[in-house]
């Protein structure tokens, strides 16, 4: 016991030095004392904030003096050849100092994430209309706004294809063709007792962040520059800065405190206004902005892939699949961007929560003259289960079944518990145990008698219920990109700084990991200073996407707190002359047996002795492998679950909706918030709810996006979400050994939201039993009443 | 330039913080968001879509009419910052107490987790602190879903979001706060500017008259609500702005037992309860009318001047009968409203003359009126068919003949424009003769050819204006509306329900 220290300020037990404060004693908590951080409800770490609109988003920060804005130059064509550009008046107007052009990049004219077939400022040909094709930099937005619309470019057009038929007919593809499956299905579909196929048309989303696209860049000395980016993915952001700079990766840092919404808009698309702000930073010497207009950021960047389903089926009369062939032709728009793992994704969820016998599951990237689509929620996912959804409502609808009991019949169960790409469901007794009970709580089975009464009446108004699982897969299907960093420093007055690679876009992440390192230190919460996101910092990270963040990031920043903690209680050790493994870290305090001190004094007394306070971790997720190739492996660490009920009215002279009631019962292991994982969930499903009803993109037929602003592409509003929503988090602990056995939230309650659009499809039902409802997605009122008109029963 | 010289102001004058700002120099057409943002560099605020559809712009300007101080929430990315003229403007910055304490919803928005994100938040905490202040009793679902219509978030779906507005608004509601007396405003024109760009606030309809019979180019803007997209998304000019919103008694109401006349700058806010009281249908037409921030700001005026074609108040103010009462210089006439529409955005409006006041006749007995409003999204979104019903039913019971019928639309031409061959197929007919509702169902092709865009297509529009007349005439002849609708249920037999 080292009591000879001189005025340390140590808190002892029995104090015999001259402690800060008086001595405190606290007798050590038992062990079965649960985690004190971890597991509870906290409120946003900026909910304060928040509320006083004192949280600065990149179009808050102080400009520097002498900033300039930046805006974008458009293409009025989807396709074609550029003749010419006259950019006179554009150079003449007033506030102008630079206009910016492809010859003006000194590095790559290349802003993909991967393949190299993206442009920051387009050079020879246009592929899709509004694409940036060159920029200009003014003292003021205003005048930049107005002086990018003076250009005048010429463009030798071509016919654009605009749907997946158009380009299905060229047969132009961003990426090669790509398939899976199991056992020989043409059999599978033959030998079975009934059979059918169907279309499914799934529209795409905007993602309708509330920030828009923005980023400002500053340039430092020798070639550094700073770029402040609402971004997912700052290291993307840095790189491809670099790129287009053609400097080196160290003279960048990319740096984000908070996004106003993503959704995934921001994990590759918010590159290209970086860097272009980076560019005019460098051709101006000044600081430059960007921030889109909300018009513009629709024309510009990219939003979920919309699908064209055909598939084909076989089955018992007991509703039970045999197979399953399905092609799923997605709209990738211009250039791959992220169109690889998003259709993949879509693939591997063609299942969603059923086992199939026999699969077959293709999938074709089509190229379109459209903005290139990209990440949203889900990132594929959705598309590839509401098709199996729309499928197993034939089955019902042919078989005169509940379609909830055609669902039961093809759940995943033991014995039936392989994916189609041969990966085990581990936790069938979850899925079964969160549907069934979920049926009770809702009590389905009431309500579905009540419901045929109703709409046995006739009547234009007809009501629906439906009741979906979600099984979605929980890692990134690009195995590198599961890994973590973080740095964590503790200071000497016992506050802590956290860093790590994950951004806040709303999700809640910095407050979850602050929640770990809060557990790790035994400190409160107050004491963990969060830090902005900056690949100064944490370097060579991933986006925060996949729903990782908190799994990866919170592991990460555990092992960093953990590495400063052991070297602490190393200190107390010696200073108590007990066993490391005996000090424990509660209450701000550190202690052992009957010692005690302030953890502040602890860090103290470490630094005096010359331990370091600092620490960086890594994490890398154990146990997947995918081999894409071979279409074999373990793409993910594990499954996230749930399931939701909806019921609805529909209006058939009109289409008109609303969902009456939605249940919810969701699994997210033993949640590290409770609050922000509701949260998640709640709004996972409405933003699900929009992409599935209200919200429609339309292009025309040259390729120009119609419903380009708020005033014209619809998402929810308070009163589309039921007063009756009751959302539930299902009682588990994950089994694979997650961050706290906690499970990743962040889409998969997107999904939950298939039961609006499947309780839509069963009130129409009603109008023509046995027959497969013909609705596409989004079920806004026109297509609900043309798929009215075509069961016969709309007028 | 001096209309009055003696009564001339060439500043504008609001209230921030306690203080009189006094503002020149400005670009007519600058906004009261970017006032805030950019000069006095409060960004509190939020640009969401800078057209006044999200809702993250939201403040609550506070002004006196009538003797008495009103509270009202509004989109400052498209209200033109010489608008804000004698009203305090009241930021999220400005809401919690000088020790730091939050307000109420401020603080309710925290318990319940309603911010993720936090960019739509002060839209959020700006349209509840406006309920709070102005609801009169204790606020519900309902109340709560209107009061939210025009603020959009994208990550919580809403459902904290509404907790927290029946927390803070709900029964145990605190005090509302109060709020310094607003300085008397004088009733002096407000001319800030020069000859060629200006912004002009005319305190009389002699000033307004003179000044706009001068200046024919000028813009009239009462609300702005759809003016201020000119400047923000356009990117128009607009050197020369004159503003209606301080030229007295242009906003009058005056009724007798045959109409009410609205003063063309009645907000459409004021304008609601005026309308319910003619019909529930026109009081749900105007709940779901834009926003509580377009509604505070726009005005009825405005909607019929513009002339927009699928303006939702122009279809059902024609069913009703109404006239448009113009002014130029000291000439006033009447135009039937369906005259005054007289092609896509040209309406019945000469140079220099401008829209004095909307007279509407009021639905006596034996009428019967019904108006439904069609779109993707129920609140806040623009129509894709509006339809309005107005019949006059003579007889009793099984005997119920249609006297007269004036049946509108909205969204089926490129203006709104009655349905002349399905009028004329149900006049004389009984209520209750289903052939003669199939001749005028049959008659809707014949009367419109409507367009395909982005919100319907033509085939969709056809087939719901049909059905919107067969659900009118359904209700009428006896139907409940609880079988017939999803929202804006009728109370049973409605004063004019027929």
């Amino acid at each position: 016991m080292a009591a000879d220290l001189p005025g340390d300020g140590l808190t002892r037990a029995e104090g015999s030095g001259k402690p800060a404060r008086p001595p405190e004693r606290h007798a050590p908590r038992p062990a079965e004392d649960g985690p004190a951080h971890v597991h509870r409800a906290y409120p946003h770490d900026s909910a304060h904030l928040h509320v006083q609109g004192a949280a600065a988003y990149l179009d808050d920060l102080r400009e520097p003096e002498g900033t300039l804005h930046v805006a974008v130059g458009m293409s009025p064509k989807a396709r074609g050849r550029i003749v010419s550009m006259d950019l006179s008046a554009v150079e003449a107007a007033p506030g102008v100092v630079r206009v910016v052009t492809a010859a003006d990049i000194p590095g790559r004219n290349d802003i993909s994430p991967a393949l190299g077939d993206e442009t920051l400022l387009a050079a020879d040909t246009v592929a899709f209309h509004g694409q940036a094709v060159f920029a200009v930099a003014a003292t003021t937005r205003d005048a930049a706004r107005r002086a990018a619309r003076l250009g005048r470019i010429e463009i030798a057009e071509e016919t654009p294809s605009v749907s997946v038929d158009d380009a299905e007919r060229r047969g132009e593809t961003v990426l090669p063709d790509y398939a899976f499956g199991r056992g020989d299905v043409e059999a599978a579909l033959g030998a079975s007792p009934r059979r059918l196929e169907g279309r499914l048309r799934i529209g795409g989303q905007e993602h309708f962040y509330l920030e828009g696209q923005a980023a400002l860049a500053i340039p430092g000395e020798d070639g550094e520059i700073l770029v402040h980016s609402s971004t997912q993915h700052p290291t993307e952001v840095q790189h491809v800065v670099a790129r287009v700079l053609g400097i080196a990766d160290a003279q960048v840092t990319c740096e984000v405190r908070r996004m106003g919404g993503a959704f995934g808009g921001k994990e590759s698309q918010a590159t290209q206004w970086a860097a272009l702000a980076a560019l005019a930073a460098r051709v101006t010497g000044r600081p430059c902005k960007v921030r889109l207009d909300r018009d513009d950021d629709f024309a510009l960047t990219g939003k979920r892939h919309d699908f064209r389903v055909d598939y084909r089926l076989g089955f018992h009369e007991d509703g039970r699949l045999d197979a399953y062939s399905v092609d799923f032709l997605a709209r990738c728009g211009h250039s791959a961007d992220l169109s690889q793992g998003v259709v993949d994704r879509t693939m591997f969820h063609a299942d969603n929560s059923y086992f199939l016998p026999a699969a077959r599951i293709a999938s074709r990237r089509l190229k379109t003259n459209t903005v290139s689509n990209t990440a949203f929620r889900g990132f594929g996912g959705p598309q590839g289960m509401l098709a199996i959804e729309k499928a197993l409502d034939d089955v019902a609808r042919v078989t005169g079944r509940d379609p909830l009991d055609v669902r039961l019949a093809n759940l995943y169960a033991p014995g039936r518990d392989v994916t189609p790409y041969g990966m085990e469901v581990e936790e069938t007794d979850t899925l079964h145990a969160i549907v069934t009970r979920l049926a009770e709580t809702s009590r389905y089975r009431d309500r579905r008698a009540e419901i045929d009464a109703f709409n046995g009446a006739g009547g234009w108004l007809r009501k629906g219920l439906a009741l979906t699982p979600v099984k979605f897969g929980i890692s990134f299907t690009l195995t590198h990109l599961n890994q973590a960093g973080a740095l964590v420093h503790v200071y000497t007055d016992g506050s802590v700084q956290l860093n790590h690679g994950g951004t806040e876009m709303g999700q809640g992440l910095y407050r979850k990991v602050a929640q770990v390192v809060a557990e790790e230190f035994g400190i409160d919460l107050a004491k963990v200073r969060i830090t902005a996101t900056s690949t100064g910092k944490v370097p060579n990270t991933s986006p925060t996407a996949a729903s990782a963040g908190s799994d990866l990031n919170g592991m990460a920043a555990k092992v960093a707190a953990g590495t400063i903690r052991a070297r602490m209680a190393g200190v107390a050790a010696a200073l108590w002359g007990v066993g490391e493994d005996t000090i424990r870290f509660r209450d701000n305090l550190v202690f052992a047996g009957n010692e005690s001190m302030s953890f502040a004094d602890l860090a103290r007394a470490a630094h005096q002795q010359r331990v370091q306070l600092s620490a960086t971790g890594f994490y890398r997720t154990p146990s997947i492998t995918w081999d894409r190739a071979r279409a074999t492996g373990r793409p993910f660490y594990y499954f996230a679950y749930g399931a939701a009920c909806a019921e609805i009215v529909v209006d058939t002279l009109t289409g008109e909706n609303r969902v009456t009631r939605v249940d919810i019962l969701h699994d997210v292991g033993a949640s590290l918030n409770p609050a922000i994982d509701i949260g998640q969930i709640e709004g996972g499903f409405v933003q699900g709810m929009g992409w599935l009803t209200t919200e429609e993109l339309v292009y025309a037929p040259d390729g120009r996006l119609l419903t380009h602003a708020p005033a014209t592409y619809k998402i929810p509003v308070s009163s589309d979400v039921p007063a009756d929503f009751r959302t539930l988090l299902y009682p588990n602990s994950a089994r694979a050994d997650t961050i706290y056995r906690s499970k990743a939230v962040g889409e998969p309650p997107l999904m939950l939201a298939n039961c609006v659009f499947c309780a839509i499809a069963d009130a129409l039902a009603s109008l023509n039993p046995g027959e497969p409802v013909p609705l596409d997605a989004p079920a806004t009122p026109e297509a609900i009443l043309k798929a009215a008109v075509e069961l016969g029963g709309g007028r | 330039m001096l209309v009055h010289p003696w009564l001339m102001r060439e500043v504008i004058r609001l209230v921030r913080r306690g203080r009189t700002v006094e503002l020149s120099g400005f670009h007519p057409r600058t906004t009261l968001l970017d006032w805030l943002r950019l000069s006095e560099r409060s960004t509190g605020t939020k640009e969401g879509c800078a057209e006044g559809d999200c809702g993250a712009c939201t403040v609550v300007l506070r002004r006196m009419r009538g003797g008495e101080a009103v509270v009202e929430p509004v989109n400052a990315c498209i209200l033109f910052l010489g608008q804000a003229d004698g009203a305090e403007v009241l930021t999220v910055e400005d809401l919690a107490a000088a020790d730091g304490t939050l307000h109420p919803v401020q603080q309710a928005m925290v318990d319940t987790h309603g911010s993720q994100c936090g960019f739509c938040t002060p839209g959020i905490v700006m349209s509840l602190f406006a309920l709070h202040e102005t609801a009169p009793g204790p606020a519900d679902r309902q109340a709560v879903d209107d009061a939210l219509a025009g603020n959009l978030c994208r990550c919580t779906g809403y459902r904290p979001i509404a907790d927290a507005a029946m927390k803070a608004c709900g029964p145990e509601k605190a005090a509302p706060r109060a709020m310094p007396a607003l300085p008397a405003d004088a009733a002096e024109d407000v001319f800030v500017g020069d000859e060629r760009s200006f912004f002009a606030a005319p305190a009389s309809e002699a000033s307004l008259s003179k000044l706009y019979a001068k200046h024919p180019d000028a813009v009239l803007v009462a609300g702005a609500t759809d003016v201020g997209l000119w400047a923000t998304k356009a990117l128009q000019d607009l050197p020369k702005l004159i503003w209606l919103g301080r030229v007295a008694d242009l906003d009058a109401v005056r009724e007798d037992g045959h109409v009410l006349e609205l003063g063309a700058t009645l907000s459409h806010a004021r304008a609601l309860p005026l309308l319910a009281g003619l019909d529930p249908d026109l009081g749900e037409l105007m709940r779901r009318f834009g926003s509580v921030q377009v509604r505070a700001s726009g005005t009825v005026g405005g909607n019929i001047a513009n002339g927009s074609p699928i303006g939702d108040l122009a279809p059902a103010l024609i069913a009703l009968g109404s006239e448009v009462e113009l002014r130029r210089g000291d000439k006033i006439r009447r135009v039937p409203m369906e005259n005054f529409f007289i092609a896509y955005r040209q309406q019945d409006r000469q140079p220099g003359e401008f829209v004095r006041a909307i007279r509407i006749n009021r639905p006596g007995p034996g009428h019967s009126f019904r108006c439904f409003k069609v779109s993707k999204r129920f609140d806040e979104d623009i129509s894709a068919v509006m339809g309005a019903f107005h019949f006059v039913i003579a007889g009793e019971g099984a005997d119920r003949v249609i006297r007269s019928a004036r049946i509108a639309y909205g969204g089926m031409a490129g203006i709104p424009k009655r349905a002349a061959l399905a009028e004329s197929a149900l006049i004389g007919a009984p209520l209750a003769d289903q052939g003669a509702w199939g001749f005028a169902l049959e008659a809707i092709v014949g009367d419109f050819s409507p367009l395909s865009d982005q919100r319907a297509s033509a085939s969709y529009r056809l087939r719901v204006a049909r059905n919107l007349l067969l659900k009118a005439l359904t209700e009428i002849a006896g139907a409940p509306t609880s079988r017939t609708r999803i929202v804006g249920h009728r109370p049973l037999e409605a004063a004019h329900g027929g």
